[in-house]
């Protein structure tokens, strides 16, 4: 019966077709980062020593020794930590609204720090220099230890914690003013992030995050 | 009217079938298939040689981020080169691969493993590729065995399946 084998072969397509649709569903360049809603990992990293400073964080330092830094879950402020460097283009589109923020929401119990990537302290210091200073506080993270903790696949990447310490929202590539007003005024205000599909990743080549001097090792799509 | 040139044909046409199925399965296959390490005995003191092997082993399962489809231990990044030291540091602190493996899925996601765990939805991976094969080398016997068949059968209203499994396409 042809009837009965052609249903049968329709039949027999209409898995694959559900696969391919569930494929189509999907971003495949986005990655879920497992970060989001943890508590953010524990770290104590150096200042950049020099770095120039102004605004509310001239004489950055607090109850945290003067030359490093410690994050902490028990403090109650929301931080930002903006992952950045000197060789990453897009890092300097984001380093001004970065400053802003940091800035206007400084009296409200926001941090914002920038941790270089895959970067020599003389570069990141020339680099934020060129950039006209900013107004808080760069540390360094040597043999990227921290971005590891992060999950950081290049930069920038941007994470905001809450109040308690956790992991609240992760932004791959270029912060912009829209966004931190959003994000920071809605964990300053103790809310939840707004859902969406904030929480994902996607690995470095598709920006460009590759550090100088690395060999591209496949060809880029 | 069938005759013989329409037969290559149709082989052709099963074999194009088949292929897709039979490299997805080569692919599978090549990928480095290693079993767990086992578990260090005690922390004390491992020679380093068995360090660096042990090393590099969970070193090529996992995937250097900042490229395409290479593990860190193949990559020359400085991001896969201080993730090794990692891998390292933890093979000398006694941990086993497995506890590696989530050392770094916790951080980057199950992307990170180059080969996907063989449990849920992953299983698809695996399991297809042998699916297919066995699809393609039915429909292959079948039509083997049609065109065996129609010589005596005239009309080729014989059943071509009778029971019979040696018709499988050499």
């Amino acid at each position: 019966m042809s009837w009965l084998r052609a249903s049968l072969g329709a039949l027999a397509a209409v898995p694959v077709l559900a696969l391919l649709l569930f494929g189509m569903g999907r971003d495949p360049r986005a990655i879920e980062s497992p970060l989001p809603g943890r508590p953010a990992p524990d770290f104590t990293l150096a200042r950049l020593d020099g770095t120039p400073t102004r605004g509310p964080w001239a004489d950055a330092g607090g109850a945290d020794a003067p030359d490093s830094f410690h994050l902490r879950a028990d403090s109650g402020d929301v931080v930002v930590l903006n992952f950045f460097a000197s060789w990453c283009v897009a890092c300097r589109a984001e380093h001004g609204p970065l400053g802003t923020a940091a800035e206007r929401y400084a009296g409200e119990g926001l941090k914002v720090y920038g941790i270089a990537y895959q970067d020599r302290p003389e570069d990141a210091l020339r680099w934020i220099r060129g950039m006209g200073g900013q107004s808080y506080p760069a540390l360094l993270d040597p043999g990227s230890r921290t971005a590891i903790e992060y999950g950081l696949w290049g930069v920038p990447e941007t994470f905001f914690l809450d109040r308690q310490g956790r992991v609240a929202y992760k932004h791959v590539g270029p912060v912009y003013p829209e966004l931190l007003e959003t994000r920071i005024g809605a964990l300053l205000r103790g809310e939840a992030a707004p859902e969406d599909g904030g929480a994902t990743s996607s690995p470095g080549w598709q920006r460009g995050g590759e550090a100088p001097g690395a060999t591209p090792e496949l060809g880029v799509p | 009217m069938t005759g013989p040139a329409a037969r290559p044909l149709v082989a052709v046409l099963a074999l194009a079938c088949a292929a897709p199925a039979v490299a997805a399965f080569a692919l599978a296959g090549a990928a480095p298939v290693v079993a767990a390490v086992a578990p260090a005995e005690q922390a004390e003191a491992l020679p380093d040689s068995l360090i660096e092997a042990r090393t590099h082993e969970i070193a090529a399962g996992l995937r250097c981020v900042v490229c395409q489809g290479l593990s860190i231990e193949d990559s020359p990044a400085e991001l896969a080169r201080e993730m090794r030291a990692i891998v390292r540091e933890q093979v000398a602190a006694g941990r086993t691969r497995a506890e590696i493996e989530a050392y770094f899925v916790d951080r980057y996601g199950e992307f990170v493993l180059l080969e996907p765990r063989a449990e849920g939805f992953n299983l698809l991976v695996y399991a297809l590729p042998v699916g297919a094969l066995a699809f393609g080398a039915l429909f292959v016997a079948a039509f083997v065995r049609r065109w065996s068949g129609p010589e005596e059968a005239g009309a080729g209203s014989a059943a071509p399946w009778d029971g019979h499994d040696d018709g499988r396409a050499g």
